[in-house]
């Protein structure tokens, strides 16, 4: 089943790390949102979109070993709660390096990535996994 | 507003039920509940049915229009409606169902609860389960349920709030529990070494972390109906019900290591019910995660929780019984069903009919079910009058 609308609305989104900032409030958002939970209606119409530096650190994380059919090649792999350097957290896999490396604090920055297809000849999506800096 | 009662609960075994289809399991617990209040079909003025993700398990939605159907109680155009609110889809519905019932417009109504996991495979639900996460900013990018809870756990240790033993305990009460329950998933007695050193699913939670697969149903009758409650054998009151949200997903809250809208509808159902917790006998928790079971605990009952957990006093003869009926964890997790399982057992415990678990002499259980990773959470005291 095709679902090209679905991902390619996010595609901005998920390729350059673009949230949105509440100008009401000065807050950024990110997964980008409409609404600012904060102001609430004070906020409509004043969501601006901006791009995020990719610059984080790692506020939690976990060793998946029994994950979705999707990413069962990659087990087990990390995924992590990373706390953006402009403010927001987001939830992404930590790749290129073994999980033994990874820990609450340690810098990390974002890659574009292949993250899940649908089937062997179905849409490939992309988004943002992290690496560790070096 | 006028005083609402359980007047029968009925329950089907949990556990991978695999001669059994969602509709048996579904209409076996719901007679079970209409015979036990000893009322009719006819007495019944609506259906309340509680499922999380039939559309998906088996391929079925109007999952409440089924129930009524195989029931035997369309005839009577009985209205019956579907709640789905994640995991905490049973709680929902009591709460619906006790609502309408204060409220004036129904008397009597049947709120059901039943889910079918085992027809697909477990990668399969391990999916379906995490479509209580955000699914393109969460589930998208590899993220299960599991592993939600895992990366609380992870930061809940390092802010040295409580140490892997203080949640590995938890499932060990709960496997006490459920084996001295005959409709429990699982029967045997596990150590704390056990759920410590068990395979890892998300580090550092093991299989024994995490609450079962499992099919299973559940249902209850309640009502304001005096006559019908006085011909009841024994009517259960509900004192109150009370429900409260957070954020969908955990990247969004303040804080990743604490539930506040179990804080809030905990409270909420409390003052409603004009109880304090020390006036509360035995808790029946939404432990789908050891980790997730211990912070409602701390939610509910402050910081004493984690230190509880180090001693006796959650296991059935002691001091705050917790989880009597054996939790999701053991007795299992049959997702929109486990809310309202919570109620069979406060209502069985109330009564003084759970034989070998039997609290004693309890007055009040306050029951807590949650969507998600407290996300969605239900809270209910259930008593005596």
């Amino acid at each position: 089943m095709s679902e090209v609308p679905r991902f390619w609305r996010e595609s901005r989104h998920r390729y350059r790390l673009v949230g949105t900032r509440c100008t009401n409030c000065d807050t950024l958002y990110f997964p980008p949102r409409v609404i600012c939970p904060t102001c609430r209606r004070e906020s409509v119409g004043k969501m601006k979109e901006e791009e995020m530096s990719g610059a984080g650190e790692i506020y939690s994380f976990t060793v998946v070993h029994d994950g979705l059919e999707q990413f069962k090649m990659q087990i087990p792999y990390v995924m992590a709660l990373v706390k953006m350097k402009e403010g927001p957290f987001l939830t992404a896999q930590i790749v290129d390096c073994s999980p033994e490396e990874v820990k609450i604090g340690t810098k990390v920055t974002a890659t574009l990535r292949k993250v899940r297809s649908e089937g062997k000849a179905g849409i490939i999506q992309y988004g943002y996994k992290f690496t560790i800096c070096p | 507003m006028r005083d609402v009662y359980i007047l029968g609960v009925g329950t089907t075994k949990f556990g991978e039920l695999w001669d059994l289809s969602l509709r048996e399991l579904a209409s076996e617990a719901g007679l079970k509940a209409i015979m036990d209040a000893g009322i009719y079909a006819e007495d019944v003025d609506a259906l309340y049915g509680a499922n999380t993700s039939g559309g998906q398990f088996v391929d079925q939605e109007q999952i409440a229009a089924l129930i009524a159907d195989y029931s035997g109680i369309t005839e009577l155009n009985i209205p019956s409606i579907r709640i789905e609110a994640g995991s905490a889809s049973g709680g929902a519905a009591l709460m619906q169902a006790y609502l309408a019932v204060k409220s004036g417009q129904y008397s009597t109504v049947v709120v059901g609860g039943v889910e079918k996991m085992t027809d697909v495979p477990s990668e399969v639900a391990t999916e379906i389960i995490g479509g209580s996460l955000d699914a393109e900013w969460e589930t998208f990018f590899g993220a299960t349920e599991c592993s939600i809870a895992a990366m609380i756990a992870r930061r809940h240790e390092f802010e040295g709030k409580a140490k892997r033993e203080n949640y590995a305990m938890l499932p060990v009460i709960s496997h006490k529990h459920a084996s001295m329950n005959d409709t429990s998933h699982f029967k045997n007695v596990i150590k704390i070494e056990d759920v410590i050193n068990a395979s890892p699913v998300a580090e550092p939670l093991t299989v024994f972390d995490n609450a079962p697969i499992s099919d299973g149903a559940s249902a209850l009758v309640i009502s304001a109906d005096l006559k019908k409650i006085n011909n009841a054998s024994h009517p259960i009151k509900i004192k109150s019900s009370s429900a409260a949200n957070d954020f969908l997903s955990l990247h969004d809250r303040k804080s990743v290591d604490s539930f506040r809208a179990v804080k809030k509808s905990s409270d909420s159902a409390l003052s409603l019910a004009g109880l304090d917790i020390g006036k509360i006998d035995a808790l029946e928790i939404h432990d789908s995660y050891s980790i997730a079971a211990l912070i409602q605990l701390e939610e509910i009952l402050g910081k004493d929780a984690v230190k509880m957990t180090e001693g006796n006093d959650f296991y059935f003869n002691s001091s705050k019984p917790l989880n009597v009926s054996g939790g999701l964890k053991a007795h299992g997790n049959p997702l929109g069903t486990s809310g309202l399982y919570q109620a069979v057992e406060a209502t069985v415990q109330l009564r003084g009919k759970a034989g070998q678990r039997q609290v004693k002499d309890p007055r009040n259980f306050l029951i807590h079910n949650m969507g998600g990773l407290g996300t969605t959470s239900v809270s209910t005291v259930i008593g005596v009058d």
